[in-house]
């Protein structure tokens, strides 16, 4: 067991640390921390804060693709969590009471909007990509609807400080994403919800038939994905003071899922960790800072991740390691057919 | 006379997977004009053996021949090109296509690359007639019976101009009828020279049609043996190395059917039904009874099951446990009752393949307890090694992924699964289906201590003499309905009850 | 069944259900169009439908491919913004003549979604993510060429641009128009006429079985998604013609709106059913709806995808329906 999470987890914890050796290479004062004025400051406090959202929609998101599903909406829902957000306080006086109600207004539409796709999934039994597929093309219209077309900005003080303010030195963004993962990390081990979630996605019929309400499973991780959206999405907009429809969150459904896969755990369902998926977002948060930092046209960006990821997805996929072992060790006697992959039935 | 030259001979095959050696220097040999049957245990590696022989895997060592001349394949298609044609246990077509487009699929008649729809139909029609199949050839396949499926993917593997057919396990989804008729096609085919390979758990099946037999045992070669040479006894005696003894002494154990029958009711179905599943019906059980379902393949065994349980809802009727009225309409429900259901398809409504033995065993009692009340990983792994000794579950590792366990294995671990829920009501669908002897044996022998234990059991079983052997009555199902509940006393033999399942209830 | 199939007095097979609802949806949808707005009444609307729709027609064909398989492209914006930055680059920035820059693009279109097809078969990666990888890098390299976009002023591709193909005396078409029928009827055949495209169907009814029915079900899937590459990669090149600029901003979401008309059109996402035509009808729907909303004019373009979401909806719970019942 140990030996599985090792190499599980191996992988990706590899490629951020030679990235960040690159990085440390390349820019010898990269990992320089500064304290300032009870605060931290630096590239990698940069790369824990503005990570958050993506860390935060990556828990989320692994136990989705945990049930054998997907959740394409996220990016939808961070969009319209902070055009309500938004909305509410621009319309109202400035101050902490108005901040909190924006956040539960923001949060509530987004239970609402898992809700919805626990729905489709769950009670209709459509296919999750097709399901979230809707909100994620409606999402941004509804966004739109909700800020009427506009750019909200916000002036709030308040509002600011769950995308930039700061708690006990750290940002507070970090903060919360670090208590989200610790929270699902304990619900997830100490009770039987792992061992539930991971039958579900691993044979959902035997675990029906084995009495569980996949049902209930089902609504509860769709709407903790979704709200782990609108809480990113509070932050995304703090961060930028405003809400834009079109662009808040936009691909960060394709950043988390890519997060989720390269942390190890499967698209088809079954065994997850959400450890490897915390990796796995902040392997790609790294690479934008590296952009960023090392001063490389931000116009590479997509082209580097997307180079990074190939090359994690590689060494995670068991058919790449069996072709790079068996050229390193040739076998003796005819061995010209491919085995065939652990899915055909080797009862004799 | 001299020994006509082998078609095929395989030297010294070696087959390793990971943690496991499936092969370890096998021989094989098939001569033109002959049946060869190949028998073992699951895991003995009949599996592993033919899809070497049929290109799907490739060899770790050892020399595969064919007419002489030596062959490396590398994959199913070039071994299809050489003339070896399969028909794999699991129909190995696909749902979505047409009957005659799965006939001839990858071969399909062609002018200037376009085909030829109508010449293809033609065709099909043909190679199904061959084999006395009648059906509508542009019809799709998933809308045929699995029993029609199983012929139309003989039926394919006759298109070729092969020279080698290999059967694995071609009749356990067809009735009598339909298997007569497989074995009739057999033998014409043996006739033409084609060599046959034949896999099949059924013995008599076997000592009908075979003229020779390999045995293999845990990946290693038995012997060789011609079908004159050898009796069943001696064959099952050389594949489990047991004596079958203990099967005739399960006769005479266990409750009587007189205790049985003044124990308390511990079900009660009354005009039971479900549209599709099975006709409304009425059947009371006793604690400690064993009720044995018999039918053939298609007639509600399955369905009338898992109504008991609560796997498909009914559509009419009611059922009480312990004398109250509950509306089973889910698992959850079944097992809250303390019922519990062995499903026939391991694979597909069992097991969760990539979770360890110790997970599966779990699996329902946890469920049962929801997901906040876990069981701590002290007790999962007390419950685990108790099952896994007292089912003497191989290998005796809980950590290991239950997906590499061979059937009889991965059987045993969900019969602990069920068992661990403490049910008061056991029903087993098919739980001998395709595992060894040895595994068959333990399994019989456990049903009758449970119900000497007070446990209520439904046993589904294609073997008529298991459920014979095992069941205080048999209910017959014939076409989606109830016939006949009868009790088994020593009036009852295997004839009547066919009978009864072939015509229907006896005046 | 619909009023349509009981009126024709035929019984349709079950799995023709969805592209028949999707046809009756299309009828209704212009009915209440022509009868809402005059102007919508004229064949030139459905005309300007395809003229103003033939690049994503194209795109769609090729994502038809791979969903038949079971798989799914998302790399097909990307490639299509690709596309018409190379042409951009090699028209504006290098001069060179149209045919050759045209070879160039179809060729890159091809080796991508080889590319893809090869990680997705030789490394078993799942299709979602290999053309996830292949989106990003698509659209990376749209970026390292130009961050700006290009105006493209060639004379072929003007020239290919603004033909009008007249059809009778008051209606006309373009070239993209024909480009794209001729995509959708070659598409068509390949589909029902020959063993590569009964092989596609196989694949997604059960690769597994095909695959010991002895079919080459490793090039037919690299073929597929090359097919969708050069695909996406035509795509682009009548995107060019239609708007004569080559933008590194092109076609994003190009693959939801693909997916969403491959779905309309009745294509089940797990693949082995569905026709080229429902992908048709699918685009059509899409064209009508924007087209709808045009016309009212008072709604904002938001709509457009509220819309499209919505009636996404209704087609999948269709589809839910019709195959629960031939269970």
């Amino acid at each position: 067991m140990k030996a599985l999470t090792k190499q599980r987890l191996f992988w990706p914890v590899v490629a951020l640390l030679v990235l960040l050796l690159g990085d440390l290479i390349a820019s010898p004062s990269f990992f320089k921390i500064e304290l300032r004025d009870v605060h931290l400051y630096g590239n990698v406090i940069d790369i824990l804060k503005n990570g958050a959202p993506l860390i935060l929609i990556a828990i989320g998101m692994t136990l989705v693709i945990a049930t054998r599903g997907i959740d394409l909406s996220v990016g939808a829902v961070v969009a319209i969590s902070g055009a309500l957000a938004c909305l509410w306080i621009s319309d109202n006086p400035d101050g902490v009471g108005t901040t909190l109600i924006a956040f539960g207004l923001a949060l509530g539409l987004s239970l609402l909007l898992g809700v919805w796709n626990g729905w489709l999934v769950a009670a209709l039994g459509i296919q999750p990509i097709i399901a979230t597929l809707i909100l994620m093309v409606a999402g941004r219209g509804i966004a739109q609807l909700i800020s009427d077309g506009q750019i909200i900005t916000v002036n709030s003080h308040s509002f600011e400080w769950i995308g930039s303010g700061y708690l006990f030195t750290l940002p507070g963004a970090i903060l919360i994403a670090l208590a989200v993962f610790v929270l699902a990390s304990v619900l997830v081990r100490r009770s039987a919800l792992g061992l539930l979630v991971e039958a579900v996605g691993g044979n959902p019929e035997a675990s029906r038939l084995a009495g569980l309400r996949s049902a209930r499973l089902t609504w509860l991780v769709y709407v903790f994905c979704a709200l782990c959206a609108g809480i990113a999405g509070l932050m995304i907009s703090a961060n930028v003071h405003s809400a834009d429809a079109n662009h808040a969150g936009l691909f960060i459904e394709l950043d988390a899922i890519l997060a989720v896969v390269v942390g190890g755990t499967q698209l088809t369902g079954g065994r997850f960790s959400l450890g490897g998926s915390v990796i796995g977002a902040l392997l790609i948060q790294t690479l934008t800072t590296t952009v960023n930092a090392l001063g490389i046209p931000p116009e590479s960006i997509m082209l580097f991740k997307a180079i990074v990821v190939l090359v994690v997805c590689l060494l995670l996929s068991p058919a790449f390691r069996r072709k790079f072992r068996r050229r390193r060790s040739p076998q003796a006697g005819p061995s010209a057919a491919t085995p065939a992959p652990e899915k055909v039935e080797v009862t004799a | 006379m001299p020994e006509p030259q082998p078609m095929v001979r395989m030297s010294g095959i070696r087959k390793e997977f990971p943690g496991v050696l499936a092969l370890d220097g096998v021989d094989f040999r098939m001569f033109p004009g002959e049946v060869h049957a190949l028998m073992g245990e699951n895991g003995a590696g009949k599996s592993t053996l033919i899809k070497v022989l049929t290109g799907v895997y490739g060899v770790d060592a050892g020399t595969i021949e064919l007419t002489g001349d030596e062959v490396a394949f590398n994959g199913p298609g070039s071994a299809q090109q050489a003339g070896i044609s399969t028909v794999y246990q699991e129909v190995n077509l696909c749902p979505n296509l047409s009957v005659a487009e799965n006939v001839c699929l990858g071969r399909e008649p062609r002018r200037f690359g376009r085909i030829q729809w109508g010449a293809m139909r033609r065709r099909a029609e043909e190679l199904l007639a061959r084999l006395d199949v009648h059906v509508d050839v542009s019809a799709e396949l998933s809308t045929c019976s699995i029993a029609v499926q199983q012929l139309v993917a003989i039926a394919r593997a006759l298109d070729v101009d092969a020279r080698v057919l290999v059967l694995d396990e071609p009749t356990s989804s067809l009735d009598a009828g339909e298997v007569e008729q497989l074995l009739q096609v057999v033998r014409s085919l043996r006739e033409s020279g084609m060599a046959i390979l034949f896999v099949s758990h059924f013995i008599d099946q076997v000592f009908a049609i075979a003229d020779r037999m390999t045995v293999l045992r845990n990946g290693k070669l038995i012997g060789e043996y011609r079908t004159a040479d050898i009796t069943p006894v001696e064959l099952v005696t050389k594949m489990i190395g047991k004596e079958l003894q203990v099967l005739e002494d399960l006769e005479d154990s266990g409750p009587t059917r007189a205790e049985v029958a003044d124990a308390p009711v511990l079900l009660a179905a009354e005009d039971l039904g479900r549209k599709g599943g099975v006709a409304p019906f009425s059947l009371d059980i006793h604690a400690g009874e064993v009720v044995g379902l018999a039918g053939l393949l298609g007639s509600g065994r399955t369905e009338l099951a898992r109504l008991l349980f609560g796997a498909d809802h009914a559509d009419s009727g009611t059922i009480q446990v312990d004398g109250e009225t509950t509306a089973l309409r889910t698992p959850r429900a079944g097992l809250d009752h303390k019922i519990a259901f062995l499903s026939e398809n391991r694979k597909a409504e069992g097991l969760v393949e990539e979770l360890t033995v110790r997970e599966n065993i779990v699996l329902a009692l946890q469920a049962s307890r929801g997901w906040a009340r876990p069981l701590s990983r002290r007790r999962q792994d007390e419950i685990a090694e108790k099952y896994i000794k007292a089912l003497d579950i191989r290998p005796a590792n809980p950590e290991a992924l239950v997906g590499n366990l061979s059937g009889g294995n991965q059987q045993k671990v969900l019969l602990a699964r069920w068992l661990i829920t403490e049910p008061r009501l056991l029903i087993l669908d098919e739980p001998t289906r395709g595992i060894d002897i040895g595994a068959k044996t333990e399994i019989q022998r456990l049903v009758t201590q449970l119900s000497g234990d007070g446990m209520a059991v439904v046993y589904i079983s294609a073997e008529l003499e298991e459920v014979l052997r095992l069941s205080h009555r048999v209910v017959v199902l014939r076409d989606r309905k109830v016939v006949a509940i009868r009790d088994n006393n020593q009036a009852l033999t295997a004839d009547d009850v066919m009978a009864t399942m072939a015509e229907g209830v006896q005046a | 069944m619909t009023t349509l199939a009981r009126v024709k007095g035929y019984r349709p097979q079950q799995r023709h259900l969805p592209i028949l609802a999707t046809m009756a949806l299309l009828i209704g949808a212009y009915i209440f169009g022509a009868s809402s707005y005059e102007a919508f009444g004229s064949g030139q609307v459905i005309l300007d439908l395809f003229i103003n729709n033939a690049f994503l027609l194209v795109v769609a064909v090729g994502m038809t491919f791979v969903i038949l398989t079971g798989g799914i492209d998302l790399s097909v914006g990307s490639v299509v913004a690709l596309s018409t930055v190379i042409s951009g680059d090699l028209l504006q920035k290098h001069g060179w003549p149209a045919y050759a820059a045209i070879a160039v693009v179809l060729v890159v279109g091809a080796l991508l979604g080889a590319g893809m097809g090869a990680l997705i078969h030789f490394f078993e990666i799942q299709p979602f993510i290999a053309t996830l990888i292949g989106m990003f890098f698509a659209r990376g390299l749209c970026y390292t060429i130009t961050t700006e976009a290009y105006s493209i002023d060639n004379a072929t591709i003007a020239t290919l641009a603004q033909t009008q193909i007249p059809l009778g005396d008051e209606l006309h078409i373009s070239i993209s128009v024909v480009v794209a029928l001729v995509v959708v009827a070659a598409a068509a055949y390949v589909l029902a006429f020959t063993r590569f495209g009964r092989t596609v169907y196989s694949i997604g009814g059960n690769a597994q079985s095909a695959m010991l029915m002895g079919l080459k079900t490793g090039r037919t899937k690299i073929a597929v998604y090359t097919i969708s590459g050069v695909c996406s990669a035509l795509g682009g090149l009548l995107l060019v013609l239609y708007k004569s600029s080559g933008d590194p901003l092109n076609g994003v979401g190009l693959e939801l709106t693909a997916i969403a008309a491959v779905v309309i059109g009745g294509t089940i996402l797990t693949g082995g059913s569905g026709y080229v035509l429902g992908t048709v009808l699918g685009i059509m729907v899409l064209g009508i709806i924007q087209t709808l909303i045009t016309f009212d004019g008072t709604l904002n373009s938001w709509w457009t995808s509220i819309i499209t979401g919505a009636l996404l909806f209704v087609f999948i719970v269709l589809q839910r329906l019709v195959t629960r019942r031939t269970r």
